[in-house]
């Protein structure tokens, strides 16, 4: 095969410092880690970036994990696999950990990364539920220096993130879970799909609060407020008896996190079938999370359920 | 660009490479083993399932000056002695094997799935195999395949 | 059951190794599974250039004018070529001539070429496309069948309509007052894609002699040769087609896609062009299942006995007909089912739109109207409160019945054993979902459920089908077999240029060979339009076909042998057998080997296989013995379905089939796991989805098809009825199973929800009483 038309350079920093530099002088080159979204669009002619900045030749630490904050807190390291995530952060993560297991393929999961998912923002991507749910904070650097984006800043708009053209994703920090936390995703195959709409819910025992996110059912991923205060204001006495929470609250619970959504109609589904499903999900999701908790409390002597 | 790589044991520099060119195209046509396949270029298939210093992944999707110093592993990269590898002739023995297009892919994905899990049940073998379609077989005869190659395994045969 | 050995027949010894009945090893196995085997894809030539579609993005427009000037001058490419350069037949077709090689003054479809282009790299070619100008009046595009079959519109051919197929049978009017129950029904089918793994493509290579020659992806070389050769404006001897290794084909390359492009940028640059689709392109670049308006209505006497059928079946064929004429006459043929029905009135409308064209897809409009009739069947079982089965059963199908074609039923016809198969099969045990693993849930890793909302479904289907060409078609099969020696050995070749898809021909060839002739070395010569023509590697057809002409020329090879032999050895014919390397007489003791008798010489015969002439039915009626033969399949389908959330879980699909013979067991339940899951993709997400002429899904992302775990395990029978007709009593395979499994499927699926579902695929949505209108 003769060479192709004159394209970009592929750039391949070996330290952090270095990718920064080149992601400043070469702003036109697009980002690769897993490429699992980039090179799609480009063998699908949708892309055609002046070059590639490859981050997996990073050392120091880019595809590693690290507890943080006095063991509160997970920062994984922007080339951490979902594989890994699967493999190594079930315990610490386990909604994160579920989700990372319906990304796409093996194949897929061991080259994707949560960091990569940000990037591209999509209102799909598997992981932002979670991470909205978790109050996962972004690490983001450029010449300028580093900065710290909470998850509620980072989505902007379909496809569209905070992240500024000269910035990098270097590492995003998750709070380890306190309590039960769980992750659903509806898709019309029952393994690698594109999620139609997913949910995650997370019961932070420790500061006794309630996190959400929702998929694939708006312009960008969506924190579901009004079923967060609800709940909370429905587990402000009874953390610890959650037996109590009756029914009607995971009813409510769900249809607040339908209607905090704000679904469109797209060859994945409709917008209607989509708030249906989340308020199903997110009712279901409340119940185990519910159930865990209980069971937790009656572990540690907590009052009966 | 020049990209040097270890593909099937054997080290390429290869001059002349696109910035964009996929790791699949490159393997195809500058490395010229074919046996990696391209049937989606967008990571739903695993037809192009190759290893990338031993991680299995969908070719397609790795850009080729990605795998700069590192070792790819084909298809055409598991047998030994002039045979097959073990997978690849249950796949053969078990009926398997159809048009045969997800069949490298099916064959790398399974040698992948049973190193890491000598004898997977079912509904493993079901889930780890998802990435890799396959439209003649209805995969019964994949799932035996890969049953009969861990039993084989197994009793050392 | 009826299982039958192989016909023993004079001469033939029936110790053969891997012979007929045998799950013989695929000879192309080894290379498939080492990565050595060679697709269209992987053709490769030095030197050679790439060629790359342009395509239209409008569904209808015309065309004003095409500048390919800035494409020309761009760095690497060789040539851009337009209608302007077709060397011949601007048209090109499968039944009729009707679709342009590129496009003249007019789009008829999204993803019509339009014009191609030839370049040093891939990227070139399609940065080349891009800087094609042409300039379009964008038309509004026509996509409704509905209006299309009033053949009323204008800027369609025939006004919209392609075909109207009438078939009476009985008098359905006298017969609604025999009718203590009725039940009517629409269903919908959406449109499926074939979605073989490997794309088009294929590499021409420019001859000295100004022919050429494609290494080409095909289910019919001779075919394809014809219209590649009308298009470039060749003589037949100067196009050669080579076929190379096919990444699946289910009727969807059965038309033309790369073929007359590759050739016409070869012969144009004088260098070797190879073409190879994305998989985006794919779904553009080639025919399409049927999409279907069904209506159908049922009438039947208290007891459950069937008194009069009445269909209404629109199928559309989109921009051109390819096999459309074809395709809805199939549809007709077995609309009523597989039942006995004295009274049938039959409407089927096959329509030109704006859509993408449609064509053959495994089934071939018989799994459009066995999903209809079989959903109306369950909808009447419930009306009666039969069991499902029973109702089946009461109504089945049997050997000499009339068909609402007339014909008789002849051959077996065993469908009360297929069914009660199914009907004794113990139903799997009801899930734990608590306990289960939520990869053996509806939703599978999602994680959506642990038993909430989730109802079990059982749910059943019969489908019939024609095997081989209907309608009066000479159909012809030729093989050559040469026997020589080698190192004292024989060696049988075989020339057949029956295509490879996966099914298994070439298997199928070596071991009828071995059986015929008792050789062991069986070599298969290359498949291309040098070798005799075989047909297409469609309608089930080719099994039978091509055993048909391997036996005949197996046949005469042997009795040339014994011929040569009875001179030598001055004995009588009748007196010996020839068995692999030995003639033996009658008491099986060797009286001269094979190599004795030839020496180095060969003998080589062909032979032409022909199937019972058929006729074409009639305008009027419908009537006339169209068919060649008749095969039969059923499925039981088990589904879990979380109806809260409308997700499913297939738990287990049951079938049966009459093979006639199982030529190659493990081969044959391929083919019935594979249709069956075909089936239960369309039943349950495959669906193109095409609004005002446009796909909005044509990736793998979008356009889904099982996975591996969304199949369940799936137990079968098979019964091997002998065909009287055919060699060693096979039957055709590859189709039936493909019509009973979505309509079992459905049905199991209203069986656990109540639901009417009167469209496939089903959606999640189409599941959730909530959200139903």
């Amino acid at each position: 095969m003769e060479s192709p038309i004159a394209s970009g350079p592929i750039l391949r920093p070996s330290s952090w410092p270095d990718a920064i530099l080149l992601r400043s002088q070469h702003p036109d080159a697009s980002p690769i880690c897993g490429g699992t979204d980039l090179m799609v669009r480009i063998n699908f002619g949708r892309a055609r970036p002046a070059g590639l900045l490859d981050l997996t030749a990073l050392e120091e630490g880019f595809d590693c994990w690290e507890l943080i904050e006095d063991g509160r807190t997970v920062r994984i390291g922007a080339g951490v696999s979902f594989t890994r995530i699967i493999d190594e952060l079930g315990h610490l993560c386990p909604a994160l950990a579920q989700a990372a297991r319906t990304v796409g393929s093996p194949q897929i999961r061991n080259r994707g990364t949560v960091a990569g998912n940000l990037a591209t923002a999509s209102p799909a991507g598997d992981a932002h539920p979670v991470l909205l749910a978790s109050w996962a904070q972004v690490e983001v650097e450029s010449l300028r220096g580093p900065r710290l984006i909470d998850i509620d800043d980072f989505f902007v708009g379909p496809k569209h993130s905070a992240l500024d053209p000269d910035e990098l994703i270097r590492a995003v920090r998750v709070p380890a879970a306190t309590g039960p936390q769980q992750f659903a995703k509806i898709g019309p195959r029952n393994a690698m799909v594109i999620a139609t709409a997913s949910f995650a819910v997370n019961l932070d025992v420790a500061d006794r609060r309630v996190g959400t996110g929702i998929g694939s059912a708006g312009p960008t991923p969506l924190r579901a407020r009004d079923a967060e205060r609800m709940l909370g204001e429905a587990l402000a006495d009874l953390w610890d008896a959650p037996g109590r929470i009756g029914e009607r609250v995971a009813r409510e619970f769900g249809d607040l996190v339908a209607g905090a959504a704000s679904p469109i109609d797209d060859v994945r589904g409709s917008a209607a079938y989509r708030r249906h499903a989340l308020s199903v999900l997110a009712r279901r999701c409340l119940t185990w999370a519910l159930a865990d908790l209980g069971e937790a409390a009656a572990v540690e002597g907590g009052v009966e359920v | 660009m020049r990209v040097n790589v270890t593909v099937n044991g054997v080290a390429h520099s290869v001059d002349h490479v696109w910035a964009l060119e996929s790791l699949l195209d490159f393997l195809r046509e500058r490395i010229g083993l074919r046996g990696t396949k391209n049937a989606c270029e967008q990571g739903e298939c695993g037809s192009c399932s190759v290893y990338v210093d031993g991680v299995l992944v969908c070719s397609c999707l790795v850009a080729a000056g990605q795998v700069e110093g590192r070792s790819v592993v084909t298809v055409e990269g598991l047998g030994s002695d002039g045979g097959v590898h073990p997978v690849q002739q249950a796949l053969v023995d078990a009926g398997a094997v159809q048009c045969g297009f997800c069949t490298p892919g099916m064959v790398v994905a399974a040698h992948c799935l049973l190193a890491g899990d000598p004898d997977p049940d079912d509904l493993t073998v079901r889930e780890q195999l998802s990435g890799n379609l396959c439209r003649c077989t209805g995969y019964q005869k994949i799932l035996d395949a890969v049953h009969m190659a861990a039993d084989r395994a197994g009793t050392g045969q | 059951m009826t299982v039958t050995d192989a016909p023993t027949r004079p001469g033939v010894s029936s110790t053969v190794f891997d012979g007929v009945g045998v799950s013989a090893a695929r000879p192309d196995g080894v290379p498939k599974v080492d990565g050595s085997f060679i697709y269209s894809s992987d053709e490769y030539h030095d030197g050679s250039l790439w060629g790359v579609t342009l395509r239209s993005p409008h569904p209808r427009a015309r065309i004003l004018g095409i500048d390919t000037s800035q494409a020309e001058g761009l760095d690497g490419v060789r040539c851009v070529l337009t209608h302007r350069d077709v060397p011949g037949s601007k048209i090109f077709g499968m039944v009729v001539y009707d679709q342009p090689v590129l496009a003249i003054d007019e789009v008829r479809f999204q993803g019509e070429p339009v014009a191609v282009v030839a370049a040093t790299h891939p990227e070139i070619a399609r940065r080349a496309c891009e800087l094609i100008v042409v300039d379009y009046e964008e038309l509004v595009p026509n996509t409704d069948p509905e209006v299309s079959l009033t053949g009323q519109v204008d800027g369609l051919p025939g006004g919209g309509l392609v075909r109207h197929v009438r078939i009476r049978h009985g008098d359905v009017g006298a017969a609604r007052s025999l009718a203590d129950v009725t039940v009517e029904g629409r269903y919908e089918m959406g449109t499926q894609d074939p979605a073989f793994l490997g794309p088009e493509s294929g590499l021409a290579v420019p001859l000295g002699d100004g022919g050429v020659e494609l290494y080409v992806s095909t289910q019919d070389l001779h075919r394809d040769q014809r219209q590649v050769a009308d298009c470039l404006g060749l003589p037949l001897d100067k196009v050669r087609l080579v076929l190379s290794g096919v990444g699946g084909a289910f009727g969807g390359k059965e038309d033309l896609s790369v073929h007359i492009h590759a050739c016409m940028l070869a012969l144009r640059t004088g260098r070797p062009v190879r073409m190879v689709y994305s998989r985006e392109e794919s779904f553009f670049g080639h025919v399409h299942r049927h999409p279907a308006i069904a209506d159908i209505e049922l009438g039947a006497t208290r007891t459950g006995r069937l008194v009069f059928t009445k269909v209404r079946l629109v199928l559309d064929g989109g921009a051109y007909t390819s096999t459309s004429q074809v395709v809805i006459a199939n549809g007709c043929y077995f609309a009523a089912g597989a039942y006995d029905v004295a009274n049938v009135e039959i409407d089927g409308f096959a329509t030109y739109t704006n859509n993408p064209p449609c064509g053959a897809m495994r089934g071939f409009g018989a799994v459009q109207s066995c999903y209809a009739i079989e959903s109306a069947m369950d909808k009447l079982a419930n009306k009666l409160g039969m069991h499902p089965l029973e109702l089946r059963m009461h109504n089945a199908i049997s050997e000499g019945d009339t068909l609402p074609t007339g014909q008789p039923v002849d051959g077996p016809a065993p469908v009360q054993e297929i069914l009660s198969y199914l009907r004794d099969l113990p139903l799997p045990e009801e899930s734990d979902h608590q306990a289960a693993d939520m990869r053996a849930r509806p939703g599978g890793v999602g994680n959506v459920t642990r038993g909430e909302g989730i109802r079990r479904g059982v749910g059943y289907a019969l489908g019939m089908k024609a095997i081989g060409f209907s309608g009066g078609k000479d159909d012809t099969c030729t093989a050559r077999v040469t026997v020589w020696i080698r190192d004292g050995e024989p060696v049988a070749e075989v020339y057949c240029a029956a295509p490879e898809i996966g099914q298994g021909i070439v298997t199928l060839e070596a071991q009828i060979a071995r059986t015929e002739l008792g050789v062991r070395t069986v070599e298969l010569r290359d498949k291309d339009t040098n070798v005799a023509e075989s047909g297409a590697s469609s309608a089930s057809r080719q099994s039978w076909m091509t055993a048909g002409a391997v036996v005949g020329a197996c046949g005469l090879v042997r009795d040339e042998i014994l011929e040569r032999a009875a001179a030598v050895l001055g004995r009588p014919v009748g007196e010996m057998a020839l068995d692999g390397s030995e003639i033996r007489d009658r008491d099986g003791r060797p009286l001269v080997s094979v190599a004795g008798v030839l020496g180095p010489e060969s003998v080589s015969h062909a032979y032409i296989y022909r199937h019972r002439r058929t006729e074409p039915v009639d305008d009027e009626r419908g009537q006339g013995d169209a068919h060649v033969a008749f095969a039969y399949a059923a499925h039981r389908a088990v589904v879990d379905v979380d109806v809260e959330l409308g997700l499913i879980r297939v738990v287990e699909m049951a079938t049966a089939q009459d093979v006639g013979k199982a030529m190659n067991p493990i081969a044959v339940e391929g083919q019935i796991e594979g249709g069956t899951v075909q089936g239960l993709g369309l039943a349950v997400m495959e669906e193109l989805q095409i609004t005002g002429g446009r796909i909005h899904n044509p990736s793998f992302t979008d356009y889904l098809i099982p996975t591996m775990l969304d199949v369940p395990p799936m137990p079968m029978k098979i019964f091997e009825f002998p065909h009287p007709d055919s060699p060693y009593g096979l039957n055709g395979v590859g189709e039936p199973p493909n019509l009973s499994s979505t309509p079992a499927i459905l049905n199991a699926l209203r069986n656990a929800t109540g639901l009417e579902l009167p469209k496939a695929p089903v959606r999640p949505s189409d599941l959730v009483t909530e959200l139903l209108p």
